[in-house]
């Protein structure tokens, strides 16, 4: 099957700094891929190369079918990219910067109007229109700017960092957006610091760090690779801990892992679900405070931690 | 490799030399409907030049004298070109603009001329230039320059002035692409473009100056610049009519620009080519 972007073995240096160290990816037509990974894991390097600002040192990639460094400008007319500014002409009005591209697409001047005029009434714009986009607020002009990647209809857009500083309100409406262009079998790649975005958005996510990806799979595969679901117990004093994990210790023989802010303490579970209410017993007349007691899958947020402590672990040992 | 690089959309390798031209069409139109936007740049743009003129040309005029007319039809060649290096910080620091606020990225990732976007933004400087020159003009006719010599000449002068002007903002252009931040473009020119004023025949005669003076003077771009404006409007040429660099100005001037264009249009647009926002 034709991938709607693939690639394998992206290198990609500047100076002495190695951005990317070989990164492989795939995203089937019509899904998203959501590029997680804390700042400087060369997650824009990444999309940069895909969407043919920058060619990569080795390795290759194909978008739409069409290879990045061969046919850069067929692979740009099929494309739309949203990068981490709202990169839209202040001193334009909305509907303005949306004609702008379009004719820079080289769509005609009616048909550029066309575009413009319905992707302004589809992505909510028209009162902002014909106002200068300087006075349009933060979520607006990000709206705009993925308006101007979907002027020429492309079938794969590149959004990175697509909602960092909006409110919550935006970042939701911007969701809905992205969405919708997957409805129409747009292929999607995000990437983002926000392991919900990606939980929320991507059907599959590569973790990236220090310019590999460190793990790929669905959010559920990568939530299931971290360790199953965990009974969390949430006590009012950190003091009491102690007294709780002895209680635990008593009840079942998985290791209480107690976190760093020293009022939780979790238990893998797995399918051992008797434990619960062995656990229950246990802290049954127990003279403290328990907030919470609840079972949780762990988060992305626990995905992205463990892997890129096993990273760094990697890396010292290396070192 | 250029055969592939400008295959269109639709995979065909028809009217790229069309496309070019119209991406360049949008771009100069971006750029003026900025220039309508900002009536605050219009204004700085004609006010201070027409205070240039006013001061140069009356409080320099009742000190300094030249042979073979007045010091306001001196001055008005070194006036105009002073004003018209403004196009470099001007450029430079739209440029960086554009690469700090990530629409570089945007015109980049669109399948269009890579030369077109920095066209559109040293056309557009143009325009607003020619108000400039317009509203110069128009302040000097009050203060005593007049065009000595016909209607072509005249408007050749205007011509080589404002090539002047689209010189100096490739000169920018690269400028900001290399500086990237916008007060170092704009203060880089300076230091540069201050000394090689001085040192032509901008503001002074530069028959009185010692020998080795002269030479440096009289050969400087600048000079040619200015030299061909005062011979094409007629004005007091710096010195004697015969010397070389006053005799052949026009084509000297021609020819620097072309020179500087020819290095500078493809640096640019190399740099453009790899330029991403930061």
């Amino acid at each position: 099957m034709e991938f709607a972007i693939q690639a394998e073995g992206l290198r990609k240096a500047y100076g002495d700094h190695e951005a990317l160290r070989g990164v492989d990816l795939a995203v089937e037509p019509g899904s998203v891929l959501g590029v997680l990974g804390p700042n400087g894991a060369g997650k824009t390097t990444i999309i940069r190369i895909l969407s043919t600002l920058v060619e990569a040192d080795a390795g290759y990639a194909k978008v739409a079918g069409l290879d990045v460094t061969q046919q850069p400008n067929a692979v740009r007319s099929r494309i739309g990219l949203t990068g981490q500014y709202a990169a839209v002409d202040e001193r334009l009005t909305g509907r303005e910067n949306l004609e702008l591209i379009g004719t820079l697409h080289h769509l005609g001047r009616s048909e550029a109007k066309a575009r413009a005029a319905d992707l302004l009434d589809r992505l909510d714009l028209v009162e902002s229109a014909d106002k200068l986009s300087r006075t349009l607020s933060g979520g607006m002009r990000r709206r705009l700017d993925l308006a101007a990647s979907l002027v020429a209809d492309p079938v794969v857009i590149f959004l990175d960092e697509p909602t960092t500083g909006l409110d919550p309100v935006s970042r939701t409406v911007l969701w809905g957006m992205i969405r919708e262009q997957v409805k129409r079998g747009v292929s999607v790649l995000l990437t983002t610091q926000y392991l919900d975005e990606a939980d929320q958005l991507a059907d599959r996510i590569a973790v990236v760090d220090s310019g590999q990806v460190i793990a790929e799979g669905s959010p559920d595969e990568l939530k299931t690779k971290v360790g199953g679901e965990r009974l969390h117990i949430r006590i009012a004093e950190s003091a009491d801990m102690p007294e709780i994990v002895g209680r635990i210790s008593t009840a079942t023989t998985a290791t209480p892992l107690v976190a760093e802010d020293g009022c939780t303490v979790s238990i893998p579970v797995d399918t051992d679900f008797a434990c619960v209410s062995t656990v229950a017993a246990a802290l049954d007349g127990a003279p403290v405070e328990v907030r919470e007691f609840a079972m949780r899958r762990p988060s992305l947020d626990d995905v992205f931690l463990a892997l890129t402590k096993n990273s760094d672990e990697k890396e010292r040992t290396v070192a | 490799m250029s055969a592939i690089t400008t295959l269109n959309g639709s995979g065909e390798l028809g009217n790229v030399k069309w496309t070019a031209l119209s991406d360049c069409r949008a771009l100069i139109g971006r750029h003026l409907r900025h220039l309508i936007r900002m009536p605050e740049k219009l204004v700085s743009a004609t006010l201070m030049p027409m205070g240039f003129v006013v001061l140069f040309g009356l409080l320099f005029g009742s000190v300094i004298s030249v042979s073979g007319g007045s010091y306001q039809e001196f001055i008005m060649a070194g006036i105009f070109t002073q004003v018209m290096m403004t196009c470099v910080p001007n450029t430079a620091i739209g440029t960086v603009e554009d690469l700090r606020n990530g629409l570089v990225d945007r015109f980049r990732s669109l399948p269009m001329n890579s030369a077109a976007v920095l066209v559109g933004r040293t056309a557009g400087d143009l325009a607003l230039r020619a108000v400039t020159v317009l509203a110069m003009t128009a302040v000097g006719f009050a203060i005593g320059w007049r065009i000595e010599t016909g209607f072509f000449a005249a408007l050749g002068a205007y011509a080589v002035l404002l090539l002047f002007g689209f010189t100096m903002s490739w000169i920018g252009a690269v400028l900001g692409l290399v500086a990237r931040s916008g007060e170092a473009a704009a203060t880089m020119p300076s230091l540069l473009l201050m000394p090689l004023m001085f040192l032509s025949s901008a503001y002074i005669p530069t028959g009185g100056l010692p020998g080795w003076l002269q030479a440096i003077a009289n050969w400087n771009p600048l000079s040619a610049v200015v030299n061909a404006l005062r011979s094409l409007w007629g004005n007091p040429a710096a010195t004697d009519a015969s010397v070389f660099t006053v005799q052949y100005a026009v084509p000297l001037a021609l020819g620097w620009m072309a020179l500087i264009l020819l290095v500078t249009v493809p640096v640019a647009v190399r740099r453009y080519r790899r330029a991403v926002a930061r």
